[in-house]
């Protein structure tokens, strides 16, 4: 059963094809090995039974012949993607019992092309969090522990639940959402492949809202060929997001080919950072060597303003969140607390019962910085930040055709360490919430280990809507790395 | 710009967001916190840098303006915490 979980997105579909094993086979698999993670806390909802029966209505579908791209291949679903009849909570008290009259068009693309659904995995609460630890259903374990430890560590954030049944092999993929980082930092910190398309590339329909103008959906896979299939079935121009674009979704897989002799990778020099650790600066150098050998061309750039990135996404991001936010209010939907005299007193109480204190802290932020006599101070000037942050990478991209740098500031760390300081915790997106407020493509590659046995992770960004060059780039770092690890399967007794 | 016991209550009541009275101190202290550390967008000049509206270099798609979904008022009622027929329920507005 073992090595049934442990086979890759690719070899699955290739197997289920050649009729090797059946949908049914597979998803058993995956749903006995999710009833045996339950100490990683990695699923707010499982959904055996749904899968099973979705499995054979796939494996029925392959009998006559009919055979989607990802035909029979179980996935797990971030829960912030609403899934029609299965619960959706965002990992908030306040959607505690919400079961979505509709389906979001990521995750409807992922099931017509004959996909199943294992259930739904955790997340920091509205997807504000890099450690999964602001969930209302409690933290997420990290497959991974420290060699000579048995520490709990956090799988990365806010797409934990994700990064944690990927590493673990409870999914054969899986589907995060990405607002700062939420995607490629978890991906890192477990020692998988993540992406964040190119804002635009798939539709923000039935995601929960947390920043519009920053979220975007992406995979979580064992690899970049993964990624790479998974991204295809996702990306659509839909009309119910006016935001998602009108272009074709190219054959990304088929794009893979070809190497990357000649590609220049740029190396942003602001990316050194002081205090990281040598293991990030080694690895980084030894990731722009790997494409070297390969026939890049390296070449050094400048961001001047990615200093300014943090603090510019921690107004544009708690300003759109408040915003989005207001809906809930005890009244159309959600938690409503009990007790209430007036309306206002609804709202209130319902609202402050409801969120937990990290999405209050940023309701707060965002309501400030959008207040009369702030507005112009704070948010008017983080979207001038905006448009510097994004030159920069336009004057880059002249240069180079994809930027290498590392993931994370560091590997994952202990349950706890970091939940006192909010800023401490904000940090975790140094390397990653640039990409974000410039609305570019970028994808986490495990790399290497530190030490006592982390896994640590490389980024790449492309140009807008270049993701084809990306995952050819990543693909690169991947065979130059050769990361075979995985976490011994303590939480399987 | 430091952020006080009063500021958070009044940003609280914008929020509509319940905000304990014995919260309220260590929320200033929190906010102030990420305050100081934005305070570093001061240092840039932005004189004449526009302000970023999208990210994307992208036109709104126009459409036809007409119906297309409808009729939905039972799957609106769902997730109502409280509704009668296709009303949602709420304390007393109007007396």
């Amino acid at each position: 059963m073992s090595d049934l979980i442990s086979m890759t997105l690719a070899e699955a579909r290739d197997a289920i094809r050649a009729k090797t094993i059946s949908s049914r086979e597979l998803t058993a698999a995956f749903v006995g090995a999710i009833e045996k993670a339950r100490p990683l806390n990695a699923f707010i909802t499982e959904a055996g039974e749904k899968a099973l029966a979705m499995a054979e209505a796939s494996d029925k579908r392959i009998a006559e012949g009919k055979i989607g791209a990802l035909e029979g291949l179980p996935l797990a679903i971030k829960d912030l993607f609403c899934t029609k009849g299965t619960r959706t909570t965002a990992a908030s008290k306040i959607l505690g019992n919400f079961v979505p009259p509709y389906e979001s068009t990521v995750t409807q693309n992922l099931w017509d092309a004959g996909a199943v659904m294992l259930g739904k995995t955790n997340l920091d609460e509205f997807a504000m969090g890099s450690s999964n630890e602001t969930s209302a259903f409690g933290p997420v374990f990290n497959p991974w522990r420290a060699s000579n430890s048995n520490a709990n560590l956090v799988p990365g954030g806010s797409s934990g639940g994700s990064s944690a049944a990927v590493a673990a092999d409870l999914c054969l993929a899986a589907t995060g959402t990405d607002t700062g980082g939420s995607i490629r930092q978890p991906a890192a910190v477990t020692g998988r492949v993540g992406l964040k398309p190119t804002y635009g590339r798939c539709s923000r329909f039935g995601i929960v809202a947390f920043a519009s103008s920053l979220d975007q959906a992406g995979p979580m896979t064992k690899t970049v060929k993964d990624a790479a299939i998974m991204l295809r079935t996702m990306a659509s121009m839909d009309p119910k997001d006016s935001t998602s674009v009108d272009l074709p979704v190219p054959d990304y897989e088929k794009l893979l080919e070809g190497g990357i002799k000649g590609l220049r990778v740029g190396i942003p020099k602001e990316y050194r950072i002081d205090g990281a650790p040598a293991e990030i600066d080694a690895l980084w150098s030894k990731g722009a060597e790997w494409l070297k050998a390969q026939g890049a061309e390296i070449v050094e750039v400048s961001l001047p303003h990615t200093k300014y990135a943090l603090p510019t996404y921690y107004i544009v991001a708690p300003a759109e969140a408040s915003s989005n936010l207001a809906r809930y209010d005890g009244v159309k939907f959600g938690y409503r607390a009990p007790g209430a005299h007036d309306i206002t007193e609804l709202y209130e109480k319902s609202r402050g019962e409801g969120f937990g204190a990290e999405v209050q802290r940023r309701i707060l932020i965002g309501t400030y910085v959008l207040s009369a006599g702030y507005y112009d101070a704070y948010y008017s000037r983080a979207q001038k930040l905006r448009s510097l942050i994004k030159r920069d990478f336009e004057r880059a991209f002249e240069l180079c055709d994809v930027l290498l740098t590392p993931a994370t500031p560091g590997p994952a760390f202990g349950v706890g360490a970091k939940t006192a300081d909010p800023v401490e915790m904000y940090l975790q997106d140094v390397f990653t919430v640039t990409v974000n407020l410039a609305g570019l493509p970028g994808i986490s590659v495990p790399a290497g280990l530190t030490a006592n046995g982390l896994p640590l992770g490389l980024q790449l960004i492309g140009k807008a809507f270049d993701e084809a060059t990306l995952l050819r780039a990543a693909q690169a770092v991947e065979t130059a790395a050769d990361f075979k690890h995985s976490p011994a399967k303590w939480w399987s007794v | 710009m430091s952020v006080d016991k009063d500021t958070v209550r009044r940003i609280a009541k914008l929020a509509r967001l319940a905000v304990p009275e014995t919260r309220l101190e260590p929320m200033a202290a929190e906010l102030n916190g990420i305050f100081q550390w934005v305070e570093m967008l001061g240092e840039v000049n932005v004189e004449g840098v526009p302000a970023m509206t999208s990210v994307v270099a992208q036109k709104l798609k126009w459409r036809k303006d007409e119906v297309t979904d409808g009729a939905q008022a039972d799957a609106l009622m769902i997730n109502a915490p409280e509704g009668e027929d296709h009303f949602f329920v709420v304390p007393k507005v109007v007396e």
